[in-house]
């Protein structure tokens, strides 16, 4: 197999906080019913989580599973595995309607990091309520990143991950970029 | 003149010089300074040219309702026209000059527009210009065009960035002056989480330089302390040089952040457009003093009594040594007062109520101030400046009693409180006869989705001018909005305003009340517009009675300034001549933005590189280095074709069809949409969305089909393959990937929900790679292992295969005509294939192709494009598709719609080839002309070119078009006009024109 490249290549930027393309991520669609015990189970078995709530992402050290919508998962796993772990999956939903797919290629993720301000970046961008309050580690919101459709959510305090759609990668880390730019601190969240 | 004072300035810091330039003089202000002080302190009293009559124009007002004093500001990529002096903060290079004057501010040549100002009253143009009907496209509009504007467009591109921010709070105030901060502070206190934003760079609005005590000690004292009280707490955000720019629905509301308007050099954006959602919102938004309509009213050194003041106070500026006040209420009074403590002359005060004023008309009295009661401007002496006053009767005519030398003149008409924010989301107004003035009606508040008010007026907005009531009501209003945001409070200690009581106001639209004609004629409403008096009784006499019509007819409130000064004053005087109460004839209606923000600021991070996103296909690298030509489609840029040295584009896409054609093409089919659809419905979902049979499809096959909407049309086609019992994966069309998605989702989700079926859009999941000419397998096997041998992989089938050590999905499908294998490989590999099978293709000549060159291929092939041959009025059955329409299956999304009668007419337009008698290519969108002419007298037609292009394989043009009776007219020969008149000559053939048979591509 020749060698996976993301769509950056890992590129990085330096602003009033830090953003790197975090390289290729295994991410997996699942979509059924999620209150269904043998989802849930295989949900578990495979990443070693309890399914998450509405809004929120479960998170292991090497697997997440987002909530994506009342009757889809996001599970993010190692890129390598995917496939395998997919088939997996399939195997363990035998006999449930439900739809498992392999989608690692089509997404670019991203992680700012950099303190409270990792927020700002984000709040210039999407229109969410970046507030410690609003939104904090553990949620999982769907949302936009100016015109493109995003994904944020938060690993740990001061650190920001975002997952956009891989075609739109460049204008992602582009938009970042900008908004990170030295000298364009708004000062609100810390 | 205009000058600076020894002593006072609150608002200055004296010690630090600053410099700026108008119109190339060189002029010095101080710290502190707005462009307008600054201009006034150096004497520079008329600023502009007005926009129709170019009369000479000076500063009016202080604040954002100055409709006089725009200017050009900076250079270059940081020109900006139409800035108001008033709202400049001066900084140290500034350079600035006047507009709509040529060729000098001081002489103007249009400045004869004056002098015909009687022949050009409201309407004139309307009236002037309807006859003949040309000319106003050659001749009257340019000439129109050139003599009146403004400011100039900038030239350059602007060299600043700008942002968005997205914000959320319980209680916005907008607004920071006395009831501003105290509605924050009652709010805050109460726990909401609160934004206090004010639209200069001082908090404490008006209040400081109006005077009066809160709790015994002075207004500044008291602001600075609550200030700081605000600042302490955690909840209270406090933004200064931050306007809000509009309220719209569901409490959403822009503030506007001039972040480097004053220190253009510094690092970050210039300005920043916060996007806020409130639960609650309060507008301290203050008052703005109403000009008073006399004669002479726009003559530099005619200013807002208010304005006067605060020039004096806070930036320690004089208008004249010698200040006429003409007022109609007390607080004026507070004007001369304090010029009169500055020790400048106030000669006289004319007040139009002819019982006087209360306590501070004794106060000025008291200071030996000649007060005028029931006295007016009859009109004012001077031209380019004030030299003086005729005095007259309010209640009279205008007959001058009396000549008063003077070089500037305080005027106030009463107060209008800022009710433009209130307005914006439906907030209703009230008519208050002993005010004089429409303020919020607070019973008929702007909404919310839960039909609950959402917006709170507080203070002189609210139309309180007295300061106890003012702080009063803002506490009310701040604790009402914390409770309706969640946060209830208990009534805390309010600080006690104190101020001298005022006689009531008596309103005064006209002055001198019986004003003939000649005076009404210079008396201006609207400064910026040029709208008299009597353009607004002339509009009125001429019908235009609705003061929306009255407005567009006059341009009254039409600027900039959206009519800030003007608007109150005018529909006064449009009531009084309709014989109308002003209720009666109400406001116009109030939009946002409250004052101009930038257009940079709306777009914000959209521009540049980021101006829109650009999708890019994992080898969208390789095109850029490789000269590809682009085209647009949908977001993505695809190469049109790869351009050698020295090629031209049609070139470059004649040796991409040729190479193609005898060997082997490489096509970036990445951008193609691919959705999978699973579940036990699958089949009879997919049965439902296409025309044709996709349930009974095999898996490893693959299967062309049609997809249409309710009402018959075509509206997408593509390859659908069978993964297994269970699976589909559907091919759509680029533009079609996210719109189809939808597509299938909004069935799924609303019609049968109830069946098992689960998409999932896997575009971007695909490098997709067709692989497509004669040495095609060849250059395969030289990549895999696996057999892809016509038997092992036979047309319309598909295989997974290890391709360059990749794993991959071969389809063996073809829009070319040619053996073709279409490889989908993960994208993030889909690079490392593309130069694999360049490298393995090097013996067989391998040459990317772009759009054009599979366009024409497929036009050769007789294959239809979605775009092309469809336009949304289109069936398959127009085009000859009737093969891919199953007769079997009892429905599918569009079959009732194409058995209307007009659908199944046998006179609609149908498919068929073109092929030119001369060998020239047709065209695209050419129509095919029959005998005679329709109702509008155009010549009948008979049909249309969908796709034209020139064959490198045929050597000669080639189309496709939609003729009347097509199919049975084989052989006819159809005229096409072009655009020169010459007409190009085609037969009608059968649409396929190249390999019928389809022997190329069954190997």
């Amino acid at each position: 197999m020749s060698e996976a490249v993301s769509a950056l290549n890992g590129a990085t930027d330096e602003g009033f906080v830090r953003i790197a393309e975090c390289g290729l991520t295994g991410m997996i669609t699942l979509r059924g019913d999620l209150g269904a015990a043998k989802l849930k189970k295989a949900v578990k078995a495979l990443c070693g989580v309890e399914p998450p709530a509405r809004g929120h992402v479960a998170m292991a050290d090497h697997t997440a599973v987002a909530w994506m919508s009342p009757d889809e998962f996001l599970l993010m796993v190692p890129y390598a595995q995917a496939d395998e772990l997919c088939a997996q999956l399939d195997q363990a939903l035998a006999g449930e309607h439900a739809l498992a797919v392999n989608v690692s290629d089509a997404r670019a993720v991203f992680r700012l990091s950099g303190g409270d301000a990792v927020r700002e970046v984000i709040a210039k961008l999407c229109p969410v309520d970046m507030t410690a309050s609003a939104f904090g580690p553990g949620q999982f919101r769907r949302t936009r990143l100016a015109q493109i459709p995003a994904a944020i959510w938060m690993p740990e305090e001061g650190v920001m991950q975002i997952v956009c759609f891989r075609s739109v990668a460049q204008y992602a880390f582009d938009l970042l970029k900008n908004a990170a730019t030295p000298g364009s601190e708004v000062g609100l969240f810390s | 003149m205009s000058t600076r004072l020894a002593n006072g300035g609150r608002l200055l810091n004296r010690g630090k010089p600053l410099e700026f330039t108008f119109n190339g003089k060189h002029l010095r202000g101080v710290e502190g300074d707005t462009l307008a002080s600054a201009l006034l302190a150096n004497d520079q009293m008329l600023v502009g040219r007005s926009f129709k009559y170019h009369r000479p124009r000076g500063i009016v007002a202080s604040g954002g309702e100055e409709p006089n004093a725009l200017v050009g500001l900076g250079e270059n990529g940081r020109f900006e026209p139409n800035q108001r002096v008033t709202t400049t903060e001066l900084f140290d290079g500034l350079t600035c000059a006047s507009q709509n004057h040529w060729p000098s501010l001081e002489f103007d040549v249009g400045a004869v527009n004056a002098k015909l100002s009687r022949f050009l009253p409201a309407g004139f143009y309307y009236k002037m210009f309807i006859h003949p009907r040309p000319f106003w496209k050659h001749i009257y509009e340019p000439i129109i065009r050139q003599s009146a504007g403004l400011g100039k467009a900038p030239r350059d591109r602007d060299q600043d960035s700008y942002e968005h921010f997205y914000a959320f709070y319980d209680v916005v105030v907008i607004g920071g002056g006395v009831a501003g901060l105290q509605a924050a502070r009652a709010a805050g206190a109460a726990g909401a989480k609160v934004l206090l934003m004010e639209q200069t760079p001082h908090w404490g609005g008006r209040a400081p330089v109006d005077g009066g005590t809160v709790d015994g000690q002075p207004v500044d004292k008291f602001v600075d302390e609550i200030v700081s009280e605000l600042e302490t707490m955690a909840n209270v955000t406090l933004r200064t040089r931050m306007m809000g720019a509009g309220v719209y629905d569901h409490g959403y509301m822009l503030g506007y952040e001039r972040l480097n308007d004053h220190r253009p050099d510094a690092a970050g954006p210039r300005h920043r457009l916060w996007r806020i959602r409130a639960a609650q919102i309060v507008t301290a938004t203050g008052a703005i003093e109403r000009p008073l309509s006399f004669a002479g009213n726009d003559i530099p050194g005619v200013m807002l009594a208010s304005a006067v003041r605060d020039y004096v106070v806070n930036y320690g500026v004089s208008i004249g040594d010698r200040t006429v006040i003409v007022t109609n209420n007390d607080d004026a009074y507070r004007t001369a007062i304090t010029l009169k403590k500055q020790g400048l002359e106030v000669p006289v005060i004319l007040d139009a109520r002819a019982s006087g004023g209360g306590a501070l008309a004794d106060e000025a009295r008291a200071l030996g101030i000649r007060i005028e009661n029931g006295k007016a401007i009859a009109k004012v002496k001077g031209g380019k400046r004030v030299e003086g006053v005729a005095i007259c009767l309010q209640a009279g005519e205008g007959a001058v009693l009396e000549e008063v030398k003077c070089d500037a003149i305080a005027m106030s008409g009463g107060w209008s409180p800022v009710v433009h924010l209130w307005s914006h989301c439906g907030g209703k107004l009230l008519w208050d006869d002993e005010k004089a003035m429409f303020r919020p009606d607070v019973d008929n508040p702007p909404t919310g989705a839960d039909g609950a008010r959402f917006v709170l007026p507080a203070g002189a907005a609210d139309g309180e001018m007295h300061l106890p009531r003012v702080l009063e009501n803002a506490n009310a209003a701040g604790r009402a909005a914390a409770q309706a945001a969640g946060h209830a409070s208990k009534p805390g200690t309010l600080p006690v305003g104190e101020t001298q009581d005022e006689a009531p106001i008596t309103p005064v639209w006209m002055m001198p009340q019986g004003a003939g004609i000649k005076l009404r004629m210079k008396a201006w409403l609207d400064y910026q517009n040029d709208v008299k008096v009597s353009d607004v009784q002339l509009a009125a006499r001429e019908g235009f009675e609705s003061v929306e019509h009255a407005k567009r007819y006059t341009t009254l409130g039409m600027a900039t300034d959206q009519g800030k000064l003007s608007n109150i004053n005018g529909l006064a005087i449009l009531s009084d001549t309709l014989g109308q109460a002003i209720p009666q004839t109400g406001t116009t209606t109030f939009r946002p933005p409250y004052t101009p923000i930038s257009l940079a600021s709306i777009a914000g991070p959209a521009r540049d590189a980021t101006f829109q996103p650009l999708r890019r296909t994992p080898m969208h690298g390789w095109h850029e280095a490789n000269g590809a030509y682009f085209e647009p489609v949908g977001a993505w840029r695809r190469p049109y074709c790869f351009q050698k040295a020295g090629e031209s584009i049609t070139d470059a896409v004649q040796r991409e069809v040729k190479a193609t054609r005898d060997s082997l093409g490489l096509l970036d089919a990445s951008t193609l949409g691919k959705i999978i659809v699973k579940g036990p419905d699958a089949g009879r979902f997919l049965d439902m969305l296409y025309t044709n049979m996709m349930s009974n499809l095999k898996p490893g096959r693959c299967r062309y089909g049609l997809m249409c909407n309710e009402n018959g049309f075509l509206m997408d086609d593509g390859v659908v393959a069978r993964l297994d019992d269970d699976t589909f994966l559907c091919h759509t069309t680029t533009g079609g990937a996210d719109s189809i998605h939808a597509h299938m989702e909004e069935w799924l989700q609303t019609e049968w929900w109830d069946w098992k079926v689960y998409t999932a859009n896997v575009t971007e999941q695909y490098a997709q790679i067709a692989v497509v000419g004669p040495k095609a397998r060849k250059v395969l096997e030289k990549l895999t292992d696996d057999d892809v041998s016509a038997d092992a992989l036979s047309f319309m089938g598909w295989k997974d295969i290890t391709l360059a050590g990749i794993t991959a999905r071969a389809y063996r499908i073809s829009f070319s005509g040619e053996l073709s294998y279409e490889v989908a490989v993960p994208a993030s590999q889909g690079r490392a294939l593309w130069d694999a099978l360049l490298a393995a293709g090097k013996e067989f000549g391998v040459t990317p192709y772009g759009t054009e060159a599979l366009h024409i291929m497929r036009a050769e092939k007789g294959f239809i494009m979605i775009g092309d041959e469809t336009d949304g009025t289109v069936i398959p059955q127009d085009l000859g598709l009737d093969w891919a329409i199953s007769k079997k299956k009892e429905d599918y999304l569009g079959k009732r719609a194409q058995e209307r009668s007009h659908m199944t007419d046998p006179t609609r337009w149908k498919l068929v080839g073109l092929q030119t008698l001369d060998g020239s290519t047709l065209p695209d969108g050419a129509y095919a002309t029959a005998d005679g002419t329709n109702a509008n007298g155009q010549r009948n037609v008979q049909g249309r070119v969908t796709s034209s292009y020139h064959s490198p394989t045929l050597g000669r043009g080639i189309a496709m078009g939609l003729v009347l009776n097509g199919p049975a007219r084989m052989g006819d020969v159809l005229d096409f006009p072009k655009v020169d008149g010459t007409v190009i000559k085609a037969k009608i053939v059968d649409p396929i024109f190249y390999d019928k048979d389809g022997e190329k591509q069954n190997v």
